[in-house]
């Protein structure tokens, strides 16, 4: 339902001629723009990279040129300039759109066998390489 | 007989990644995201007024005691249209409904309810999507159902449609 609604907003759009504009708004102030402070600047890209478009639910914000992830970007930059540590945006953005909006794995336990799977290939590679060698002085 | 055994193991793993590749290919996309705020109280905001002959609309509205219908729309949303005789029949049976205009400018809000009917009482609009981010909304329209006391009890994503007209008027009642 909500692609049919994207296609038709997008078929009308490509019809008015209006490039990338879901609204007749301009974008918010920081959606575009970066931070002055290169530090800070590069703390809100790092977290924007890591958070999932609400609408182009395949791209992350830093990524999307949706209204929604302006607003959203702009509202991090902001929140970031006045002094909010990101990991905790990034609680409050899970709060209410939960993991799904963030994509940084988290410790779930859903997610252990993904974290346990490094190391259960590196010792079972280790054993494997081990095992070789040893046969080969027995030889 | 046990490294026979063992060489099967990468076919074996294979075949099961494939197998839950296709499995997750195969299974229908599901790109509605619902809002984590559902039953916990509506957050805090107070936003300017969003039409020339609404009163804004700020938090305090929904703890007055009544239940009440919050409705996010936008004057360029297509759907938005389509569900305004649902929103009338709401209204038609007393719901209190208030609407959130979002990234949008108050004389568009005004055409758009000119042409397609006004069922809100109050509302507020909301330029930057803020509060549609507070509330964990993901696109337009959607419609949250707050009880008397400020709590968030019901959010139906995407248009209203004739057929869930009864139940939303349910699920309000029983809020009361």
């Amino acid at each position: 339902m909500r692609r049919l609604r994207c296609l038709s907003v997008a078929a009308l759009l490509s019809l008015a001629g209006t490039a990338l504009a879901q609204t007749a708004l301009p974008p918010a102030p920081y959606a575009n723009r970066q931070l002055a402070d290169p530090r800070l600047e590069k703390s809100a890209h790092d977290l924007m990279a890591t958070i999932r478009c609400l609408t182009c639910q395949s791209q992350s914000i830093a990524d999307s040129d949706a209204s929604m992830a302006g607003d959203l970007r702009s509202q991090i930059r902001e929140r970031i300039a006045r002094g909010e540590d990101p990991e905790a945006i990034r609680v409050w953005l899970v709060d209410r759109y939960g993991d799904w909006i963030s994509y940084e794995p988290t410790t779930d336990p859903i997610l252990w066998p993904l974290w346990g799977l490094p190391l259960i290939l590196l010792f079972g590679g280790g054993a494997l390489v081990l095992g070789r060698i040893r046969r080969k002085r027995r030889d | 007989m046990k490294s026979k055994a063992l060489l099967w193991l990468p076919l074996a793993l294979f075949g099961g990644l494939a197998l839950l590749f296709i499995v997750g290919m195969l299974r229908p996309d599901d790109r509605v995201i619902t809002s984590k705020m559902v039953g916990k109280p509506l957050p805090e905001f107070s936003l300017p007024q969003g039409a020339s002959d609404r009163p804004s609309l700020s938090h305090a509205v929904f703890r007055a005691g009544a239940p009440r219908i919050l409705n996010i729309f936008a004057s360029w949303c297509v759907p938005c249209a389509a569900e305004a005789p649902q929103l009338k029949a709401l209204a038609d049976a007393g719901v209190p409904i208030d609407g959130i205009a979002i990234r949008d400018a108050r004389a568009d809000v005004d055409a758009f309810l000119t042409r397609w009917g006004n069922p809100y009482r109050h509302i507020g609009l909301d330029a930057r999507s803020e509060v549609q981010i507070a509330l964990g909304s993901s696109g337009v329209p959607e419609t949250f159902i707050v009880d008397g006391r400020g709590r968030i009890v019901h959010q139906h994503i995407g248009e209203i449609r004739a057929d869930d007209v009864p139940g939303l008027l349910e699920i309000w009642r029983n809020a009361r």
